[in-house]
Parts: structure tokens; C-alpha cells; sequence
């Protein structure tokens, strides 16, 4: 079979994923306008062209999200280990204590550096 | 069953030295007093450094394919390419701990209160040592990755500080945070070029190791057009960061953002790092497909040394002129891949090395020359400077002439080196556009020379600072080494012949 | 092959001196100029040692070698720094150190007013360093590196008094046209090491007899590109007038005696090349000939003396280049010429360096007049210097000149009575504008115009290497003819075959005389036109032939319209290239779809977008090439 084949397959699936999933929302979904709706995020923060600090948002959103990222990758590694844990055995636990330690340095300098600070 | 993975610790300790440090220098960042901080930080990673060269030394004759479970080869070539990335960076933390380049206060908006402030408060980011050394860990194991997960991380590694570090000049702030976000977005599209042409290199051997794509490369899927576009797009993204022609567009914009040490360090440890990886990949992987590729890289390096020669006439900018350089070596390197044979590997490693330290010591030389608003970069206010110090501008016209490859510097003989190993290999066109375009290139290093000497100067605003014992040490051992491997060059290139060896 | 310790010394004495002189600085000032010359003359000294060590030699056992060290080690590829000092060599060891050291001497009188005198000798010691470093080299490889040298010397000292701006331009031009040329030196360098593998002397020797003929070819026309930039040969000659803008000294050693011939010594070294190139010969001999009438018609229409004597240094190297080509029986009297002219050019250069100092720098001839009186001693030193280039017997150039048209008439074919003529034709308007430029210098009525303090006569120092000059002027022809001296000793390297000319066309006497009829011409043209009054501002009523000179036949509007413009161009389009393709392609997509365009502008701030778009059109174009290799 023509090896471009597969490829087209699955740009058609992307492409057709992507169609369906808006019409079927704009098809199905309730519209109820209001004022959030027309917001560019609908986050629950308001955008100002004239924010405190200058018109740039405040870098705390982005250091929560970053931190959730540390956090997030922390289990996603814990848990094959936590699966294989039998297998591995001590160097496993070793080797897990090392990058935890790691991955909690990070952690420990946004909160001496002040991150964790609202305001 | 799973196994234990086993490491070889020694093998892997000079990466793992300097990534310690890295880890350690953050911890220094939440825990330690701001005021010791910079010479903590210093001593740190200084110190690191001067301990992973000892064990490159120590482990120098070792070569081993499982040092870590076979996601890395330490061979001979790796050695001397993490020696040199190493000694680059000794070199440019030197250059990058005259502190004042960079702005006080990374997060205060250009010219806000708060800059001010911090600014008179004297301030300093000390953050730039960890991420210099997260840089440098990356870089290393960018030489000696073997299967494509671990290149790809790396690669990540040892950019995403090289993007913040780009942002963090004290004047001329947006430009340096232009720059920082250009770089960002454009390697993160260039990212995604490497991993895209790594699930085609997945697909077609179903192994991401380096040394499973080549027997699939060379057990007759050679001709697959997956293995080909995965080439390419695993290329892209190498070709980004040496920015070869037409991925080259950032390097000027960045290279003249960027506060001027850190650029130093970007043009000549990146460059170390990527060709490494390129080599690898290129006389590991792909050399059985040779004919397949080699027509796109010879137009990739003829347009590349052609366009940065031809384009580096017309700029007045020193920084710019010198990315439009470094883009012009880039081709000239590129030409060594092509050679696919030892004295091909041997003269790039040459190369590298004494390009890294030329650029350097050329950098480093532009920080040296201010006036009252910081670094001047305008070529035309260089005018008549070797009247002023005629030390200064003779050095700087000497490593011009480096880069220009006139004999008796260093730059002839990594020239001649590179083109005679391609030409072995008939790769005649490369070189004669090779030679042709180091012809047309030599034109615009001798402008700025004759601009330096020869000139009226038109004003005398200008002054040269008085270096700090640390850049005097980065600076004239960097142009001492230009001058020296230039008369003679046997010293070193013994060394890369013995160290030019891969294994798969 | 003999080796010697001695000859590295040659180079490094004037080598440390300069370092010392740079790099101490104004402590120095009073006494650096003394270091200066005290180093060229230990390496004249050596020298000349050396020479009578090779004299007293075995005729097979003369040339000498000194292993320096491996330089550069490639692969197979491998090129020791050796210096090598034969017949050839030593004739210009010779000449560099020795009327270096006589400009040395006089270039304490001469620049003892300039600030800078010390820096001045540094640069001036470089120079020699550079320039036996180039005539010491046993390969390509090394004599391409004094090449360089030498033309670093030459923008430094040409721009030594760079305060003015048209001096700046001297330098930039001089440098372009050697660019040109070192571009060619190197082309040759890589065919020899293509072709042969190696790039000594001895060893392109060797493999030159069965080489290809149309590589050899391309080999000598590249290295006669090399000669033609540093030698001032057409079409490369247009910097020569213009490095008259540096010191005086410089003119007299740098683009009169050696430098500006180094090309004739690139061509006679590189005889086991042009001996099996016949076509690259045959162009060696055009070129010769084109720059010798060249040459001697742009000096008949200068009247800024050292522009004059410029147009006359061009004008002989072109006989030398001429000798050059007609083989193996050439290249002894090249050389010959070369060192007559080495000293009587140099003489005379000095000379009017005499005049310029007692007229305060004014270097229009219209402004001179009846200077003899005044300078005697310049008069009778320039004069020596002036029967010796137009070749009146018994002074050196009429050996060494006469000795080339006899070559040239005796060359086999038409070529040999085409160029004897041109040659002889050279010789007349030699006589002519010589004469002119002794005419309106020394006789005539005195047309400066500060009255109040007239020309005096030059200070001891300079003075005596004039006399030495004039003395060579006189006796060095006769010197390298008795027995036919110099052609023996060059023998061994210039003609191992030792050919002769199969006939004798013309007979030796016929030649010489036709040769003292063309000088009687044309120095009766001169006097005729000279000896009378001559206005003290260039005349306009004059022909179109006289204008056409006085603009050196149009060089500059050449060179601007074949080599300038073009490169400019080329840079202006690459450039526009980011600018029109690229963000025009940006454009054209905004055009096809203009809200999408719009969207991504409001989305996009800065370029990336244009850097994001030309990544990918190049990974289009790579998928698109691949594509064509593998169908």
C-alpha cells in the first residue's frame, strides 16, 4: 500500500474530529449570550487594556500553573514506579527519592523567592 | 520482568557534576543570603566546572554504549566536544560575572519605578549561574545522546535557559525581551519539526534508539520516504540551532538582544552542541543513505555560507554583523558532514573549538566598548578606535582576520582543514562556493578593520572600559589561543585526529 | 639538500624589532628608529654571509634548507614550515635587505619630523619580516603567507599618514586590487594540492611533467592573477598611483624595488609550471606587454613626480612580466632587470623624495623647475638613476633592458617580432616621459613660487643612500653580464635544461642599436617639448590622448563599472530578499484570505511571523528536493 496512505487517513480523522466536535457543539449546545460569554477568557478574570501594573496580567496565574506542572509530572512518574515497585526494589526507591528531592527543589525556591505570596 | 537499569556513574559524572550544581545553585537562590550570593554563585559553578573537566581528563581513553542503559555513548568524540563546551563555558561565565550587563530586576517592567529602584539598589539576578549551568548540562548530553528521547530533552534543557538568559540585558530591555520571545517561539516551532521527524523515525524502526534507526536505516528501508522526511524534519530542528540558512532568521535579532556575554555564549557553545549532535546523527545514522542527503545539505550549506557572507557586508551593527558571521561559519561547517570521513569529523572538531574561542574573545571585546548609554554595537561610532586603544582594536582586527581565514590564524587552518576533507570526498562544489564565499567574507571583516584604523573618528564619546580581571582572563586567553593554534596548529589538531571517533 | 640554522634568523631579527618597537610604545621614540635599522642590517649582514657561503659551494650543493616546524598535518595532507634559501632566493634576500637597510637609514632623516617615526620603523621592520618570509618559502603554502604579509605592511604603511581621507582610500584600493589577486594565489594553491597532493616547490616540480595540460594551464593563469595584484599588472594596476599617497621611503622600497615584484618572483619561481603551460605563458607575455605601454603612456601624461615615477615602476615590471613569459631563457633577465631596477628605481625614488623635502612637500612638477642648481647632489644621484632606466650604455638598465628586447625579437614565431617591438616601442616613450620628468624637475626656469626660501639640498643621511643607489645604478648591469654572471648562477633553478634560442634572428649589435635609436627619439621628443617654458598649471587645449592618460586610460571608471557595481548590486538584492520575498509572500497570503491576514496581524506582533514562514517554506523546498533525488 502507498505509505502516504495512512497519513491522509489520519489527517482526514484529525480534520474530521475537528469539524465534528464544533458543529456538533454549535448544533447542540444552549446559547445563552451574557457578559462573560463575550469575554476573550472565559476564566472569571477580566481583560483591561489598563491592568494594575501596566496592562500585563499578573504573573501569579502563570507561577500556579507552573507549579501544578511540577506537581502534575511528579505523578505521572510515581506512578509506574508505585507499579513496578517489586521489580526495582531499592534502587527504585533511591533513584524516586532523588527526583522527588529534585522536582521539590523547584517547589522550594517560588516559596523562598516569595511565589506563594498573593499579594 | 523488568531489569535494574545499571549507570555508569563515572562515565556520566561530568554531565551529573554540573547538573549538581545547577540544583545546588537554586538552592543557593531560596536559601542564602542576597548579598554573598554572586560570589557563592561563582564559586559554585566555577568550581563545578573545573571539577567535570577534571573528570574529562580522567575518563578521557574510556568510551562505553550503556553508560545509561543506551540512551547515551560516551565515545572519543563526545569527550572532546563536552571538554570543549565545558571550557567555552569556564570562559563565558567569566565574561557573564561582570554582572553589569544584566538588569537588576527580571520581572520590573522596562523602565518602571521598580527597575529604578532595584537598579540603584544594585540589585543583581544571580539566577543567570543555574541557568548557565542547566545550559551547559544540556549541551553535554546533547553530544552523547543515542536515542531520540534523550536528544530531544536535551535539546530542551539546554534552550529553555538560553531563551531566559536572552531577556535579561540591562539596556535596551525590550529589545532584549523581543529577542528572548523570538527565540522562544521560533525554537518551540522548531522543536516540533524534531519531534514530528522523530515519530517518522519511530515508525519506520519502531525503536528510538539511535542505533536500531540505523540498522533500519541500512537493512533496506533506505529508500522509505519516511526515513527521508524524518531526516529532514529531525534536521530542521538541528539546523535551527546552528541557524543554518533559511532557519537562520532569529540569530540576528537575538544575537544583538541578547546582553552580549550570554550571546558570546549562545554563538559558541550552542554551535559546539548542535554540530555534535549533527555529527552523530549524520555519520551514525545516516551515513548509509549518504547519496539521499547529501544533495540537500550541500545546498543548505552553499546557501547558508553564500547568504551569511553576502548579507554581514551590509550590516552596521557589530552584534548583527557578527550573527551574519556565525551564520557563514555555520555553512562553512556544515561543509565537514558532508565529508562523512574521519579527517571530515576531525577538522569540524577543530573548527568548533577555535570558532567557540575566536567568537568569544570577539564578544567579549564588545563589551569592552561603551559609551555613556552602555555597549556601542554601531559600527560607524567604531570608527578611528585603534588610535584610542590601539590593543583593543588590534586584537579585534586579528580575530576578524580569524574569522576571515587569512593565514597564520587559526581560522585558515580549520578552513583548509574542512574544505580539503570535503574536496578528499568530492565535494567539489561545496567547496569552491566555500572558498568563494570566505573570499567575499573576508571583504566585510576588513571594512571593520579599516573603519578601526584607517578611519576619521567622528566623535569621542566613546570610551573602552577598563576590562575586570576576569574579562581580561576570558579575553586574552581566548585571543591567545586564536594566535597560537593559528602558528601552530599541530597542537590541537593531533588532538582532534585521536579524538575523532564515534561509535554506535 | 644542505641545511642551516641561519636562515630563520633572517626573518625573526626584523620580526622581534618590529614586535619591540610596537609593543614598548613612546618610551621609546627617541632611539626605536635605531633598533629599527640596526635589525635590517644584521639581516643584510646575514645575508650576505650566507651569500658567500653559497658561492663557495659546489654549483649542485648550493641551495639550502631549514626545517621550522610541522605546521599543518590534515589527513594526508602535510606542510612543514621550511625555509629554503637557493640561487633565486638569495638574489632577493639580498636586494630586500639591502636597500631596505639603505631606506632605513634615509628614513630617519626623512621622517624625523613625523610623531610616529618609531611606529613608522615597526612597520617598516614588518614589512622586510614579511617579504623574506615570502622569497624564504619552500611551498606555495608559506610563500601565500608572506604574501599576505607583505600586504598588510604595505595598507599599514601605505595609510601611515592616514589623518587624510584620500590616503584612507589609497589603502582601501590598494587593498581590493590585492585581494583580487591573493584570490588567485590561493585558487592556485588548492589545484596544485587537487592536482598534485602536494604544494612545495620541489614537489609541483616533480609531478608538473605529467600533469594535465588544461590543469597546469589553470594553474598559471591563476597565479599570473596573483602577480598581476600584487605586481601592479593590468588589469590590476589601478592602486599602484594611488599608494603614492604614503611616505616616500615606502614608495621607494615597497612599490619599487620589492614588493610590486614579487609577482615576477611568483612567476620565475613557478617556471617548472609555465615552461609546460604554453597558453598561460603566452598570456604572462601579453600582460607584460599590455602593462609596459600601459604603464609608460599614463607616465607621459603625470605631472605629480611620484605618480610619474609610479607609472614608470609599472611600465618596467611589465618587462620583467614580459621576460617571465618567453621561457626558460627569460627568467635570468627578468630577474636581471629586476635588481638594475630594484636600484635605480629605488635611487630615483628616493630622489624625489629629496625634492619634496628641500619644496616642501609639493610633488606637482609644474611647480619645480631648475632645481639642479639648488640640489646637486639629488641632481646627479637622480640623474645616474634616470640614464640608467632608459637604458644608455654602460649603465645598468641598458645591460638588463636591451638583454629582454633581444629575448623578446629572438622568441620563436611572430610572437617574438610583436612583442620585440612593442618592447622597443616602450623603450622610446620610457626615454620620453623620463626625460620629461628630469626636464621639468631639474632644468627649465624655476616656476615655484615662494621665493623667499628656495630648495635646499637633502641632510647627510639621505644623501647617502642616494649615492649608494647611484652608484648600483651605475655598475650593477655590467656587474651581472661580465661572463654572463647572473644567468649562470640562476641557472640551476631558472633553467635546469640550460635551453638557448635555436636562432639568432637578430644579432646582439642590430638590437642595441635599435634599442639607443629609440632612446635618442624619444629623449629629442622631450627635450624638444620640455627644454623650452613650461606652464605652471596643466594645460587644457590638449589632445584626446593626452586626456585619456592624464585619467590613467579610464582604470577607475573600469574598475568601478566591472567590479564595484556588480558586487553591490548583488549584496542590495540578497537583502531585499528578507524584505520583498518574504514579507511580500506574507502579504500575498493576507491578500488571498484578507480576514485570516488580518487576524494573524492582530494575533502577531514583530517578524516572527515572516521567520516562521520562511522555516517553513524551507522545509517545503527540502521535502520537494528530496523528492526530486529520489524519483
Amino acid at each position: 500500500m502507498n505509505p502516504y496512505v495512512p497519513i491522509l487517513a489520519i489527517g482526514a480523522i484529525g480534520f474530521g474530529f475537528a469539524v465534528f466536535s464544533v458543529a456538533i457543539a454549535f448544533i447542540t449546545g444552549p446559547k445563552r449570550y451574557n457578559r462573560a460569554k463575550a469575554d476573550a477568557y472565559e476564566c472569571g478574570i477580566e481583560p483591561s487594556p489598563s491592568a494594575a501594573g501596566g496592562g500585563r496580567f499578573p504573573v501569579k496565574y502563570f507561577l500556579t500553573a507552573m507549579l501544578f506542572i511540577v506537581f502534575d509530572i511528579e505523578i505521572v512518574f510515581l506512578y509506574p514506579w508505585a507499579v513496578t515497585f517489586d521489580q526495582l526494589g531499592l534502587f527504585g526507591l533511591v533513584e524516586m527519592i532523588l527526583f522527588i528531592a529534585t522536582v521539590f527543589v523547584a517547589y522550594t525556591y517560588v516559596w523562598r523567592r516569595g511565589g506563594l505570596e498573593w499579594d | 520482568m523488568l531489569t535494574t537499569p545499571s549507570f555508569e556513574y563515572l562515565l556520566l559524572s561530568p554531565m551529573l557534576i554540573i547538573l549538581a550544581a545547577a540544583v545546588i545553585g537554586v538552592l543557593a537562590e531560596a536559601f542564602l543570603d542576597r548579598n554573598h550570593l554572586p560570589v557563592i554563585q561563582l564559586f559554585i559553578s566555577v568550581g563545578a566546572i573545573l571539577l567535570a573537566l577534571i573528570q574529562i581528563y580522567r575518563i578521557k581513553s574510556s568510551s562505553s554504549t550503556s553508560a545509561a542503559i543506551g540512551s547515551v555513548v560516551i565515545d572519543k568524540a563526545t569527550i572532546y566536544l563536552q571538554g570543549t563546551i565545558l571550557i567555552i563555558g569556564l570562559l563565558a561565565l567569566l565574561l557573564i560575572s561582570d554582572q553589569e550587563q544584566f538588569v537588576a530586576q527580571a520581572s520590573a517592567i522596562p523602565g518602571s519605578r521598580e527597575e529604578q529602584e532595584s537598579t540603584s539598589k544594585g540589585s543583581i539576578q544571580t539566577e543567570i549561574y543555574p541557568l548557565l549551568s542547566f545550559a551547559l548540562a544540556g549541551m553535554m548530553l546533547f553530544t552523547c545522546a543515542s536515542d531520540l528521547i534523550t536528544l530531544f530533552v536535551a535539546l530542551e534543557v539546554f534552550s529553555l535557559p538560553l531563551y531566559l538568559l536572552a531577556g535579561l540585558s540591562r539596556r535596551r530591555r525590550l529589545l532584549s525581551q523581543e529577542a528572548a520571545l523570538k527565540y522562544f517561539l521560533l525554537g518551540a516551532y522548531s522543536s516540533a519539526f524534531f519531534l514530528f521527524g522523530a515519530a517518522f523515525l519511530y515508525g519506520i524502526s519502531g525503536s528510538v534508539y539511535l542505533v536500531d534507526i540505523s540498522s533500519a536505516v541500512s537493512g533496506g528501508y533506505g529508500n522509505d520516504v519516511f526515513v527521508l522526511i524524518g531526516l529532514i524534519f529531525i534536521s530542521v530542528g538541528l539546523l535551527f540551532k546552528i541557524s543554518a540558512v533559511p532557519f537562520h532568521a532569529w540569530t540576528p535579532d537575538v544575537y544583538q538582544g541578547a546582553p552580549t556575554s550570554v550571546t558570546a555564549f549562545m554563538a559558541a557553545a550552542t554551535k559546539v552542541a548542535a554540530f555534535g549532535a549533527i555529527l552523530r546523527i549524520f555519520y551514525v545514522v545516516f551515513s548509509p543513505i549518504a547519496n539521499q542527503w547529501r544533495p540537500i545539505i550541500s545546498v543548505i550549506a552553499i546557501i547558508t555560507m553564500v547568504f551569511g557572507s553576502a548579507v554581514a557586508i551590509a550590516q552596521r551593527d557589530v552584534k548583527r554583523m557578527l550573527a551574519y558571521s556565525s551564520i557563514a561559519h555555520a555553512g562553512f561547517i556544515l561543509t565537514a558532514v558532508l565529508a562523512l570521513n574521519k579527517s571530515g569529523l576531525s577538522a569540524a572538531l577543530f573548527y568548533l573549538t577555535t570558532y567557540g574561542l575566536s567568537t568569544l574573545a570577539a564578544f567579549g571585546i564588545i563589551t569592552l566598548i561603551r559609551d555613556a548609554t552602555g555597549e556601542v554595537t554601531d559600527l560607524n561610532k567604531w570608527a578611528g578606535l585603534g588610535k584610542k586603544s590601539p590593543l583593543i582594536a588590534g586584537s579585534f582586527a586579528f580575530l576578524l582576520l580569524s574569522f576571515a581565514g587569512i593565514p597564520l590564524t587559526s581560522g585558515f587552518i580549520g578552513k583548509f582543514a574542512i574544505f580539503s576533507a570535503a574536496y578528499e570526498t568530492g565535494n567539489i562544489a561545496v567547496v569552491v562556493f566555500g572558498v568563494l564565499s570566505s573570499a567575499l567574507a573576508a571583504f566585510f571583516y576588513i571594512r571593520v578593520i579599516l573603519l578601526m584604523f584607517v578611519a576619521q573618528s567622528q566623535n569621542d564619546s566613546i570610551s573602552i572600559a577598563i576590562p575586570s580581571v576576569k574579562s581580561r582572563i576570558a579575553i586574552g586567553a581566548t585571543t591567545a589561543a586564536t594566535v597560537i593554534l593559528g602558528l601552530f596548529p599541530s597542537l590541537l589538531l593531533n588532538i582532534t585526529q585521536s579524538f575523532s571517533i564515534f561509535i554506535k | 639538500m644542505n641545511t642551516s640554522n641561519n636562515l630563520l634568523y633572517l626573518i625573526l631579527i626584523p620580526l622581534l624589532s618590529s614586535a619591540i618597537l610596537l609593543l614598548l610604545g613612546r618610551k621609546i621614540d627617541r632611539y626605536g628608529h635605531l633598533i629599527g635599522t640596526l635589525a635590517s642590517a644584521c639581516s643584510f649582514v646575514i645575508a650576505v654571509v650566507e651569500f658567500f657561503a653559497m658561492k663557495s659551494r659546489d654549483v649542485t650543493q648550493r641551495a639550502v634548507t631549514q626545517k621550522l616546524f610541522e605546521w599543518i598535518s590534515v589527513g594526508d595532507f602535510k606542510v612543514d614550515a621550511t625555509l629554503l634559501l637557493d640561487q633565486l632566493s638569495i638574489c632577493f634576500v639580498l636586494l630586500i635587505t639591502g636597500v631596505g637597510t639603505l631606506i632605513h637609514i634615509y628614513s630617519i632623516a626623512y621622517m624625523s619630523h613625523d610623531r610616529d617615526r618609531r611606529r613608522f620603523f615597526a612597520y617598516l621592520n614588518l614589512f622586510i619580516a614579511a617579504m623574506l618570509l615570502l622569497v624564504l618559502g619552500d611551498s606555495y603554502l608559506n610563500l601565500y603567507v608572506g604574501w599576505e604579509g607583505v600586504g598588510l605592511a604595505s595598507y599599514l604603511l601605505i595609510g601611515f599618514w592616514n589623518q587624510k581621507p584620500e590616503y584612507a582610500t589609497a589603502a582601501k584600493k590598494a587593498f581590493v586590487a590585492n585581494r583580487i589577486g591573493d584570490f588567485g594565489l590561493s585558487i592556485a594553491v588548492m589545484l596544485m594540492f587537487a592536482n598534485f597532493g602536494t604544494v612545495t616547490f620541489s614537489g609541483v616540480a616533480n609531478h608538473a611533467e605529467s600533469a594535465s595540460r588544461s590543469a597546469l594551464t589553470a594553474i598559471g593563469l591563476m597565479l599570473l592573477l596573483a602577480a598581476c595584484g600584487k605586481s601592479a599588472q593590468f588589469p590590476l594596476q589601478s592602486w599602484l598611483g594611488d599608494a603614492m599617497a604614503g611616505p616616500t621611503p615606502v614608495s621607494a622600497l615597497i612599490h619599487a624595488a620589492t614588493m610590486v615584484t614579487a609577482g615576477v618572483y611568483l612567476i620565475a619561481r613557478s617556471n617548472f609550471i609555465f615552461d609546460v603551460a604554453p597558453t598561460a605563458q603566452m598570456m604572462v607575455m601579453i600582460i607584460g606587454a599590455i602593462t609596459l605601454l600601459f604603464g609608460a603612456i599614463v607616465g607621459m601624461a603625470k605631472d605629480d613626480i611620484k605618480k610619474a615615477l609610479a607609472a614608470s615602476t609599472m611600465s618596467q615590471i611589465g618587462y620583467m612580466i614580459l621576460a617571465t613569459g618567453l621561457g626558460p631563457v627569460g627568467y635570468a633577465f627578468a630577474i636581471m632587470h629586476l635588481l638594475t631596477h630594484g636600484f635605480f628605481k629605488a635611487g630615483m625614488f628616493l630622489g624625489a623624495g629629496s625634492v619634496m623635502h628641500g619644496m616642501h612637500d609639493e610633488v606637482n612638477m609644474r611647480k619645480y623647475g631648475g632645481i639642479g642648481k639648488f640640489m646637486p647632489l639629488t641632481f646627479v644621484t637622480f640623474g645616474l638613476g634616470y640614464l640608467a632606466i632608459i637604458g644608455v650604455p654602460p649603465f645598468a638598465g641598458f645591460y638588463s633592458k636591451d638583454k629582454i628586447i633581444e629575448t623578446a625579437l629572438n622568441h620563436e614565431g611572430s610572437a617574438g617580432l610583436i612583442f620585440g617591438s612593442l618592447a622597443l616601442i616602450g623603450a622610446a616613450i620610457t626615454a620620453f616621459y623620463m626625460s620629461r620628468v628630469m626636464l621639468m624637475t631639474f632644468f627649465g626656469n624655476e616656476r615655484w613660487t615662494n621665493r623667499a626660501d628656495e630648495p635646499h639640498e637633502a641632510p647627510f643621511l639621505m644623501a647617502a643612500p642616494m649615492v649608494v643607489l647611484a652608484l648600483g645604478s651605475i655598475c650593477t648591469g655590467f656587474l651581472f653580464t661580465r661572463g654572463e654572471s647572473l644567468v649562470n648562477w640562476l641557472r640551476p633553478v631558472v633553467n635546469p635544461a640550460g635551453e638557448q634560442h635555436l636562432v639568432e634572428h637578430y644579432s646582439a649589435t642590430s638590437i642595441s642599436i635599435a634599442a639607443i635609436t629609440a632612446v635618442l627619439i624619444g629623449v629629442a621628443f622631450a627635450a624638444i617639448k620640455y627644454l623650452k617654458q613650461v606652464p605652471n598649471i596643466a594645460p587644457d587645449n590638449v589632445s584626446v590622448f593626452t586626456k585619456f592618460a592624464r585619467k590613467d586610460l579610464l582604470q577607475d571608471e573600469f574598475n568601478n563599472a566591472v567590479l564595484v557595481k556588480p558586487g553591490q548590486s548583488l549584496v542590495k538584492t540578497l537583502l531585499n530578499f528578507d524584505y520583498i520575498v518574504i514579507d511580500g509572500l506574507v502579504r500575498l497570503v493576507g491578500a488571498l484570505s484578507l480576514d485570516a491576514g488580518q487576524t494573524l496581524r492582530k494575533l502577531q506582533t514583530g517578524y516572527v511571523r515572516s521567520y516562521a514562514l520562511l522555516m517553513i517554506l524551507g522545509v517545503t523546498a527540502l521535502i520537494f528536493t528530496i523528492w526530486l533525488v529520489t524519483l
